[in-house]
């Protein structure tokens, strides 16, 4: 076995770093965004007919660049071209549909293939050129031939010029006609037709802004009533809106926040319970928030606390100085549900990432590196030693590389695969089929 | 994102830490932690990192505003806490109390400490920065006959300052060092690529120094909302011994407001809203900043008489 360990002062091309990570509705496809504004789609390879046993693989699909970086002239202020948030709109027709988007524009991408070209025009020939009309003689059909398969990506909207802050959230709408985008102060609903304009309907920007002590941190639309979304804040609290209320969803239908604890405030508590990710379950009953330190399921009938509550690591809480001068703390974890709801996953830091099973209350913690990822082989589970006293293949907490974060995981929406992007590599784990 | 010059290690002495969510035995009551210097000095370091990751410096990308609420909502706590136990007041009477001229004695005497702690470090003694509480009063530092712009201390007290600040850091008056745990890793202190580069870069300068001016004009534009209590009667020179090593015109938030004269005005979110929206960008104000210590030079330069 390799065994040298990673150089943690390894040197990435930044533009490489993967900003987002979302598998489409049947997971057959799996897109990624990265900071330098790319995406590229991975495709699900049917199994081979000689190894049954194995899953198909993913291979890379489609390639393009979705955002460029952009000058704002007025603020003298460079917008950056990282991809914040991939969705994919559920498939309509052969071609695939996805929305991307950076700190300020949302753009709607469609991936089709392309397999079969026309040959025999009549007004040009093989080589595209015209042909001049007076040689033409006869005329003939143009016959449609097999050609090496081309998946081309084009943009068909871009919506901009509606967020004033910076783009963290989009989520397309159970109607499949709408979606809505979400920056720090405010949210937009748009339809998927119109570019030129949208729909506010949260704003929490104060008249005075020396007034602002908190910021929206993320968006969802519920996955099957499509009057209904929530979004999460700065001070660890969820509000729930329906559409149907009011225009403006300034008030909320339902307002999710756990008392904090008395006995461990600290000047960071606010920080570390800033919620970077909501996710409803598919279910629809449930919603599941992010914070530093925990993972939260919340029963959407009960607003005053979450029903369950997992550590991801706990023994981060004394480290909290360190890591708010570090910036460490202010890292945004994403957080994911397997298909059945039965599971859910999210990163830490040294390339750890946490799987809770809410049925079994176990966990597990496993690592996304090339060492312990051989090809085919099984991922052994990970642990951090907390007391002084450090079992052999525990790693302790002094000697946790914190430059390498998983921030993004997803989980098939059906079967056990998972993608877990580690800063600028990607893996993607499976199940055993037996 | 933090300053070089800044980087602290520091020695785990058992202290309770500032960060430690997860206390042992019962937290320290108010007045028990009034007491405690090193809880004290954790905070004010903590006050200070804050402050200087709110510098609004960024060259080309937009702050993350998410972060820049956090951090002013964690200085906000620390300063309603120090103004709960007093230690707020206590500065700002240190302050109104150096200003008096029959004090001057006893202001001088703590601030030339710090001068002669300067001198030693090879710097020649630099007029001490005290600043007036209120509006629009500025005066001179102590030792110095006339009224000259409160900018002028301001840029002058840049060589002296770090050695105070660090001189808090390392062994504060009690000898206690603040009690976070070493940095491990260079792994961890690494600056990420993200855009939340915020070394002052318009500054030009390495120095300590200048990032600590650049803290005390980024209090000032991002606690524009922080008021400083009017002082009480005259203090407990007591009091003021204990704060001696303490800068205080950096921590003078409403002081520092006042004391750049030429940088507008503005709350804290309408520094951030402008880089969001419209009008002035971090660029024009730490370009004025700049301009304002060329002409404090000058003017030093005159009174000096070099």
């Amino acid at each position: 076995s390799n065994s040298v360990r990673s150089d943690s002062h390894q040197f990435v091309f930044s533009a490489d770093i993967i900003s987002t990570v979302e598998f489409n509705y049947s997971g057959e496809l799996l897109a990624t965004g990265d900071k330098g504004g790319r995406v590229v789609i991975f495709q699900h390879e049917q199994e081979s007919k000689n190894r049954p046993h194995l899953r198909g693989e993913y291979n890379v699909y489609s390639t393009f660049q979705s955002h460029e970086p952009e000058f704002d002239y007025l603020k003298s202020l460079e917008i950056e071209e990282k991809i914040n948030k991939i969705r994919w709109l559920p498939q309509q027709n052969a071609a695939h549909f996805l929305l991307s988007t950076n700190d300020k524009t949302i753009k709607l991408w469609k991936i089709s293939e392309r397999d079969k070209r026309a040959e025999g025009y009549n007004l040009k020939d093989e080589d595209g050129r015209l042909r001049d009309p007076f040689r033409i003689t006869s005329l003939r059909v143009p016959v449609l031939m097999p050609m090496d398969l081309m998946v081309e990506a084009s943009p068909r909207r871009i919506f901009a010029n509606a967020h004033t802050y910076h783009i963290n959230s989009i989520s397309v709408n159970s109607d499949h006609e709408t979606y809505l985008s979400a920056d720090d102060l405010r949210i937009n609903l748009w339809h998927l037709e119109i570019t030129d304009r949208s729909f506010n309907i949260v704003d929490i920007k104060p008249a005075n802004m020396e007034e602002l002590t908190e910021v929206i941190t993320a968006a969802e639309c519920h996955p099957h009533q499509c009057n209904v979304f929530v979004y999460s804040s700065s001070k660890g609290t969820i509000r729930l809106c329906d559409m149907r209320a009011a225009a403006l969803c300034d008030r909320h239908s339902k307002f999710f926040e756990e008392p904090e604890d008395p006995s461990s405030r600290s000047f960071f508590s606010e920080i570390i319970s800033s919620i970077s990710d909501v996710k409803f379950s598919h279910s629809g009953r449930y919603m599941m928030t992010r914070d530093y330190l925990s993972v939260k399921v919340w029963d959407l009938n009960m607003e005053n606390r979450p029903v369950e509550t997992y550590q991801v690591h706990e023994y981060l809480r004394s480290k909290l100085c360190s890591l708010y001068e570090n910036d460490c703390i202010f890292d945004k974890f994403e957080c994911c549900w397997n298909g059945s709801d039965s599971a859910i996953m999210t990163g830490s830091y040294n390339n750890f990432f946490r799987m809770f099973d809410r049925n079994t209350r176990r966990d597990i913690t496993l690592e996304a590196s090339r060492e312990s990822s051989k090809p085919r082989a099984t991922l052994k589970p990970r642990k951090v030693s907390t007391g002084g006293k450090r079992k052999k293949d525990e790693i302790s907490v002094d000697s946790l590389d914190f430059n390498k974060k998983i921030l993004h995981t997803a989980w098939h929406p059906k079967d056990n695969v998972i993608a877990v992007a580690a800063t600028n590599n990607l893996y993607i784990f499976q199940d055993k089929i037996n | 994102m933090f300053p070089k010059g800044t980087k602290r290690k520091f020695s785990d002495s058992g202290e309770e830490a500032v960060s430690s969510g997860d206390q042992g035995p019962a937290s320290p009551s108010v007045a028990a932690r009034t007491l405690s210097s090193s809880y004290s000095l954790q905070r004010q370091s903590l006050l200070d990192m804050s402050l200087i990751k709110l510098q609004l410096c960024h060259m080309l990308v937009e702050p993350n505003l998410c972060r820049s609420v956090l951090i002013a909502n964690t200085v906000r706590q620390i300063q309603e806490e120090m103004t709960q136990d007093g230690t707020w007041q206590i500065m700002t009477q240190a302050l109104a109390a150096a200003q008096c001229p029959t004090d001057r004695l006893v202001a001088t005497e703590v601030l030339c400490r710090q001068t002669d702690a300067a001198a030693q470090a090879g710097q020649s003694p630099k007029p001490y920065s005290v600043v007036g509480v209120e509006e629009g009063y500025h005066s001179e530092e102590v030792v110095m006959e006339g009224d000259v712009e409160t900018d002028v201390t301001m840029s002058t007290l840049s060589p002296v300052s770090p050695q105070l600040s660090s001189a808090s850091y390392l062994a504060g008056p009690f000898g206690m060092g603040p009690c976070w745990e070493e940095e491990e890793e260079d792994g961890e202190c690494e600056e990420e690529e993200e855009e939340d580069s915020e070394e002052c870069v318009s500054e030009g300068e390495e120095g300590d120094g200048d990032h600590l001016s650049a803290d005390s004009r980024t209090g000032e534009q991002v606690f524009g909302t922080f008021e400083i209590k009017h002082p009480a009667p005259p203090p407990d020179p007591a009091l003021e011994e204990l704060f001696s090593d303490v800068d205080p015109s950096y921590y003078d938030l409403d002081t520092v407001l006042t004391g750049m004269q030429s940088a507008p005005k503005m709350g804290p979110y309408d520094l951030l809203d402008s880089l969001s929206s419209h009008g002035p960008t971090a660029l024009s104000s730490s370009s004025s900043c700049r301009s304002d210590l060329n002409e404090l030079d000058h003017i030093m330069e005159i009174i000096v008489g070099s």
